[in-house]
């Protein structure tokens, strides 16, 4: 292919995830064609809650530390990200990429001993 | 026809429409699973334009942690349908209206102009969009900027406790 | 036969391969979990259907295809058809950029191509693509739960996000430190830079364990299987999955597993770096038969990790969820962290020393 746009030689890439959710897609129907269709009675088609009745539905506002975790896992994913970059090149940029990095890390570091302190990521 | 302008014509449908249907659908869930999927083609698009890790890291960062968050949001508040939180449309839909025009005039302005040189990319570029040459760039050129960016995540983590755990 | 139509044909045979070779491995990895749980307990395991009970795991595929599919009413229909699709659509396409070996010529009409034994060769930002899909594997697991509008699945499927969040960052981390040595992304070139036996766990022994615990984590194994704790939970996010769309869930567990065991080889192990076995067999650079004993390799240096994986699970009990979050957080991040400080200056002292360059 006589192009050199680098999106060409990721095109492979590109292809191989969508068949990937073409296959998933293709076994779910084809269960759909295969699979037994008995009658669908209402008791059949109800939550399972261990034999029980249904209690209200599953729609309900849950704990905030699962917010809270996932707040904290943006902060430091972009902290981390940043890393990549630095890593690749760290033999070439040496002392100097160190001591940045380093100051990075310490800041990341006083994130962490705050949020720590603080008791946030103390599962209660 | 290349397969690069197929591609961006493939992925900007595809990103057009999971855009629309972000705004569009009533179901909040279904809402932002549209906008994982419009982050998804975006990194496509960067990839046409040749920026590599700007391409993984948009789905790392937008699609695999920043939605993430959008998604518990949705789900910790249990927000109903869009009908229940509806208020009178008024002067919103005027001033949409209104900047949407000048958004469909600037783009169309743009896209109709003809500039030499516009649909070709600079020479080297496969090289810049590569993580060596961010590292190297970022690294030597931006280093105070760098150095920010950490204050301000810093500032970001304890926002979050604060806001999340009221009583310290 | 035009350089395109080659292109394609040798993309759909990789993907045929890779998709069989991923369905065959799932299915004797189940086959074997059973085996070996079963020996573990005391017991035989699977042993009627065909000899010792090889075809165990196709007489259960072929069953999960006739079941009936039963969608609860209350759920969201959409969303209880996607989830299970994401999830593996997610594990396959992570196959993209894991490479299996080098390249090997052959003579295609006349000109010689060189295939690579990976679907897209040198990508340039290779482990960050498996990052970035990984985390995505979030979304099939939550939208699970939340779709099935079932307390249960609600429950697991919001564990299992929390519990692969805090996970990844110390994967991520762990990565890190065997990057500065590698200086690249792209796992095939990661793979020749520990060629003549300086395989990166003899260097980062500390970052192969938080790396092999947090793949643990991300897989949703034993001892961190919360998600579908099935005493407390009944069976997680998949409660309300019946079917093939089961199946699916239950594949993509097993991909995932050789996928991370595929990482494990390629960044601490060496990938299909071998010592001295090259050498003794001297086979010529490009022919099909070194890159047939370089999968071989790869292969071989798999299996230990996949029994490691079924060994821990029929060996250790579950944690309780506050001690898995307090050890994703407070003990594996500061200590990768640690790792890329203490590897960062043990480096530029080497380097100070002329002793690496």
């Amino acid at each position: 292919m006589g192009e050199n746009n680098i999106v060409v030689s990721y095109l492979p890439l590109i292809v191989m995830v969508a068949v990937g959710f073409v296959f998933g897609l293709s076994n779910v129907f084809l269960a759909e064609i295969l699979g037994s269709r008995r009658n669908k009675t209402n008791v059949k088609l109800d939550t399972y809650e261990c034999g029980m009745e249904p209690v209200k539905t599953a729609r309900e506002r849950f704990s905030v530390k699962f917010y809270l975790v996932a707040m904290l896992f943006i902060v430091f994913d972009i902290e981390i990200v940043f890393m990549y970059p630095w890593a690749v090149k760290f033999r070439e940029l040496g002392e100097i990429g160190l001591v940045a990095m380093l100051l990075f890390m310490a800041l990341l570091f006083a994130g962490f001993v705050y949020v720590y302190k603080k008791g946030a990521l103390t599962w209660d | 026809m290349s397969v690069t302008v197929l591609l961006f014509g493939i992925l900007a449908v595809v990103a057009v429409a999971s855009g629309i249907s972000t705004v569009m659908s009533r179901n909040p869930v279904a809402s932002a699973m549209s906008l994982v999927l419009h982050f998804f083609t975006l990194a496509g698009i960067y990839l046409t334009l040749q920026a590599q890790f700007i391409a993984a890291v948009q789905v790392l960062v937008y699609a695999g942690a920043i939605m993430v968050l959008v998604v518990f949001m949705i789900m910790l508040l249990n927000v109903g349908r869009e009908e229940q939180m509806r208020e009178n449309p008024g002067y919103r839909t005027i001033i949409g209206t209104a900047l949407g025009v000048m958004l469909a005039f600037q783009v169309g302005k743009t896209a109709f102009t003809d500039v030499a040189g516009r649909h070709v990319l600079p020479p080297g570029s496969a090289v810049t969009g590569t993580t060596e040459a961010l590292g190297e760039t970022l690294f030597k050129m931006y280093l105070f900027p760098f150095e920010a960016v950490s204050l301000l995540l810093l500032v970001a983590v304890v926002g979050a406790v604060i806001l999340a755990k009221r009583k310290i | 036969m035009s350089p395109i139509a080659v292109e394609v044909i040798i993309f759909l045979i990789k993907a045929v391969l890779i998709i069989n070779g991923l369905l065959m491995s799932a299915a004797y990895l189940v086959y074997f979990e059973r085996k070996i749980s079963a020996w573990a307990q005391n017991r035989i395991g699977p042993n009627r259907v065909g000899p010792l009970g090889l075809f165990q795991s196709f007489a259960d595929v072929f069953k999960l295809y006739f079941k009936e599919d039963v969608v609860p009413k209350l759920a969201d229909k959409r969303f209880h058809l996607i989830a299970p699709v994401i999830s593996i659509g997610i594990a396959i396409g992570v196959y993209a950029v894991i490479p299996f070996g080098d390249s090997f010529t052959v003579n295609i009409g006349g000109a010689a191509t060189k295939i690579w034994l990976a679907v897209t060769p040198h990508v340039n930002v290779g482990i960050l693509f498996i990052l970035a899909m990984t985390s995505l594997g979030v979304y099939g697991i939550t939208l699970a739960g939340w779709s099935s509008n079932n307390k249960y699945s609600l429950l697991g499927g919001l564990r299992s996000a929390a519990q692969m969040i805090s996970y990844e960052l110390s994967m991520g981390l762990a990565l890190i430190s065997v990057l500065m040595m590698a200086g690249s992304l792209d796992l095939t070139e990661i793979v020749h830079k520990q060629a003549g036996g300086s395989w990166n766990v003899f260097f980062q022994p500390l970052a192969f364990i938080i790396f092999l615990t947090a793949s643990f984590a991300e897989t949703n194994r034993t001892p961190f299987d919360l998600p579908e704790a099935e005493p407390e939970l009944v069976g997680g996010y998949h409660t309300e999955y019946s079917s093939m769309k089961f199946g699916l869930f239950f594949l993509a567990e097993y991909i995932n597993m050789v996928t991370a065991c595929a990482i494990m080889v390629i960044l601490f192990f060496g990938g299909w770096n071998a010592p001295f076995l090259y050498e003794a067999l001297a086979l010529p650079e490009g022919s099909p038969l070194l890159a047939l004993t370089q999968f071989g390799v790869m292969a071989a240096k798999m299996i230990p990790f996949l029994f490691f994986f079924i060994w821990v699970r029929w060996s250790v009990p579950r944690f309780r969820y506050d001690q898995l979050m307090s050890l994703g957080w407070k003990v594996m991040l500061p200590l990768a962290l640690a790792n890329i400080a203490i590897t960062g200056v043990v480096m530029v002292i080497l380097k100070h020393f002329g002793i690496i360059s």
